[in-house]
């Protein structure tokens, strides 16, 4: 196999005083699809948004597609990245925000094509052809010409998949993109994901609360608590014989619901 | 003295208070801008420039800085004529607090929209010209637009370094003609004219810009 | 003319006179504020009235007011009062121009902090039985005032930092004594920026007094009894 595709090793991160991450470590191959479960608070959302360069780590490394991320090589060391080191790493990355983002004064087609015009200098006609496939794929050909303020919240997040797919990621972080919905808009927002992952291959960083979705769509499973990973293997081993308690006791608590 | 006349004076005055506010709101804006802007984004010390300014202007008092810029800025050898200083020390006051208007506009679009410009690499300054900044100048307006109505109150403080504004006029009618009650009831109208034309028009605005926000709503 | 050069004996000279001025500043500061809170209440509840011809008419006096300059209406009441008979002195009218145009920004901020109450609470004082000046009294007023604080003392603020145009109508109050100083000595260097440094003292040593009486006030209200 390949080197991983992304490496966090032995990494930091804190808010003031709250340690998220106190020595972390986490892999994932190129091509695979990890959900992240766990409760609130365990630093699902963190690991997402760190890889995203949202947020700083405190120590530690992280490699993204063969280099690091938060730190580059100047004069034979390793010192933390510049803006321009992690203008380059974020082209590898894309992300769907559990609040959708989108933005409001641009129409679903301007929130598709936008990045890729100012950031890739794609052309326009080349960038709204794409953004049209891209609505096709998510089932909103016939809004492009709306304002987000007009969809409903399914059909937003489905632009926001739309949005992040624009800049041709290799990397797809999901960040509980379901969450802000009201139950039954859910699976119109998880289709577009099963559909995409049978087209295409991706690699994939879910943070779900969708049990039964993390349990059909994922290579590996990951149980997160308290900044840890607890457990983690293929999701019919997770999900039917957990072997630790706290794991045991998370998954209960759902299907209890 | 005829009502007519009364009127045609104090039209003269309000002439000169409206080319004041013509000339102190566009420093005003730019102030507000640019320290704003600085105020939120430059290295530290222009930073503390910026805050020198802003607590400056808005801690001591109008009149006080209109008179300093008058009467005291001659010692320094800068002579300047009543009109400039009036502009400059209206404009530099309503600036100041137009400063707070910007960054609070500024600092209330959702922290979302940030990340999602990150997310999609923007450049800082991509960021703040083509995602934030359309996001905050409709929340300026309503702010702006009573700033601007502050600012035509304030241009009645020129009166007291002798220029011919509409409260100038007033008080040199009222000194002649003693028809005191008739004169400043019609300047005080002048001015709620002036302000309900101001209100009117921001009104307007607002309406136009946040159309292109989709129905006006700023959360997605 | 007298040169760039800032003269210290001279600004010793002048700065107790200047002193003695800022206590007429305090005082138009204090009773202004007081006549502006009560002016505020009586707005606030006035628009609240089951009158609407009343709640309307006041919503444009308090429109009026707020949208026309404070010296024009310093300048009304010194010029125009004398016609109906009443004289008053430059502080009386001053504290009474004061008074009336803070009221009328104060009134928003009272009117929001009411309508900030839950209705819950209206509907329980209406349940108890209580009368009308009970209401305000016991519920709704000792809940309002903390949120009020923060906007009432920046009002009160800004009002402090307009009572130089008082001057105006020759009331002896810093800016009048650095002007007559600075007439007579042909020197307004020292004398306008003493006042410049004076009100840039007061006013953040005062939002500063006004964070601490936020910061301190119950958050669960008081009691008014």
């Amino acid at each position: 196999m390949s080197a991983p595709i992304i490496e966090f090793k032995n990494v930091k991160k804190c808010f003031g005083e709250t340690v998220i991450f106190s020595d972390f470590n986490f892999k994932v191959e190129e091509n695979e699809i990890v959900s992240i479960i766990g409760p609130s608070g365990s630093g699902k959302s963190t690991l997402l948004r760190i890889l995203m360069t949202l947020e700083g780590i405190d120590g530690g490394y992280i490699n993204v597609a063969g280099e690091s991320l938060w730190h580059m090589p100047w004069q034979g060391q390793h010192v933390p990245a510049n803006n321009k080191h992690l203008h380059k790493m974020r082209n590898h990355l894309g992300m769907v925000f559990q609040h959708f983002n989108l933005f409001p004064h641009m129409t679903v087609k301007r929130n598709i094509t936008e990045a890729p015009m100012r950031v890739k200098g794609v052309s326009r006609a080349e960038a709204e052809e794409f953004a049209e496939k891209l609505l096709q794929l998510v089932g909103l050909a016939d809004k492009a010409d709306s304002y987000p303020n007009d969809l409903s919240g399914g059909q937003k997040q489905r632009v926001g998949i739309a949005r992040a797919l624009a800049m041709k990621p290799s990397i797809l972080l999901l960040d509980e993109i379901t969450s802000a919905l009201d139950p039954e808009l859910v699976d119109e927002v998880l289709d577009v994901i099963r559909n995409l992952v049978k087209e295409e291959s991706f690699t994939m960083l879910l943070v779900t609360h969708e049990m039964y979705f993390a349990r059909e769509i994922s290579d590996r499973v990951c149980f997160f608590d308290k900044g840890a990973i607890v457990e983690e293997g293929e999701p019919e081993a997770i999900f039917t014989q957990p072997k630790e308690e706290r794991t045991k006791a998370f998954l209960n608590a759902y299907i209890g619901q | 003295m005829e009502f007519g006349e009364i009127v045609s004076v104090l039209l003269q005055g309000a002439v000169v208070t409206i080319q004041i506010v013509a000339m102190a709101l566009p420093l005003a804006v730019l102030m507000a801008f640019s320290f704003g802007l600085i105020r939120l984004y430059a290295p530290t010390p222009f930073k503390q420039i910026a805050i020198v300014y802003i607590e400056f202007f808005r801690g001591t008092s109008a009149l006080i800085q209109l008179y300093w810029i008058y009467f005291v800025l001659p010692f320094f050898g800068i002579t300047i004529d009543a009109m400039t200083a009036a502009v400059v020390a209206l404009g530099l006051n309503i600036g100041a607090y137009g400063t707070e208007v910007v960054r609070g506009a500024i600092q209330s679009v959702p922290k979302g929209q940030y990340e999602a410009s990150i997310a999609l690499n923007f450049t800082s300054s991509q960021r703040l010209w083509r995602i934030i900044m359309p996001q905050a100048l409709v929340n300026m307006i309503p702010p702006f637009g009573n700033l601007a109505i502050e600012l035509v109150k304030a241009t009645s403080l020129v009166s007291l370094i002798t220029i011919g504004d509409l409260t100038f006029k007033a008080k040199m009618l009222a000194d002649t003609t003693l028809q005191v009650g008739e004169i400043f009831g019609v300047v005080l109208l002048f001015y709620f004219v002036m302000a309900q034309f101001l209100v009117f028009f921001i009104r307007r605005l607002e309406t136009h810009l946040s159309k292109g926000l989709g129905r006006g709503g700023l959360h997605s | 003319m007298n040169g760039f050069h800032w003269d210290w004996a001279f600004t010793w000279e002048v700065f107790p006179m200047i002193l003695t001025a800022a206590k007429v500043t305090l005082l138009a500061t204090l009773l202004g504020s007081i006549f502006a809170i009560v002016m505020g209440l009586v707005f606030a509840l006035l628009r609240r009235s089951n009158s609407r011809t009343l709640r309307i008419s006041i919503y444009w006096v308090v429109e009026f007011i707020r949208s026309t300059p404070l010296l024009v209406q310093i300048f009304f009441l010194y010029y125009v009062m004398p016609e109906f008979g009443i004289s008053m002195s430059p502080l009386a009218t001053g504290v009474f121009a004061l008074g009336l145009h803070y009221g009328a920004y104060l009134s928003e901020v009272f009117r929001s902090g009411i309508d900030g109450i839950e209705k819950g609470q209206w509907e329980a004082a209406r349940a108890l039985n209580l009368t009308i000046v009970d209401t305000y009294k016991d519920i709704v007023l000792p809940q309002a005032i903390r949120p009020m604080i923060p906007a009432t003392g920046n009002y009160i603020i800004a009002m402090f930092k307009e009572t130089p145009q008082l001057s105006a109508i020759t009331l002896l109050e810093m800016l009048q004594m650095a002007k007559i100083i600075g007439s007579e000595n042909f020197r307004y260097l020292e004398p306008f920026t003493l006042v410049g440094i004076l009100y840039l003292v007061f006013s953040l040593l005062a939002a500063y007094g006004i964070h601490q009486v936020e910061r301190r006030f119950p958050k669960e209200g008081f009691s008014l009894k």
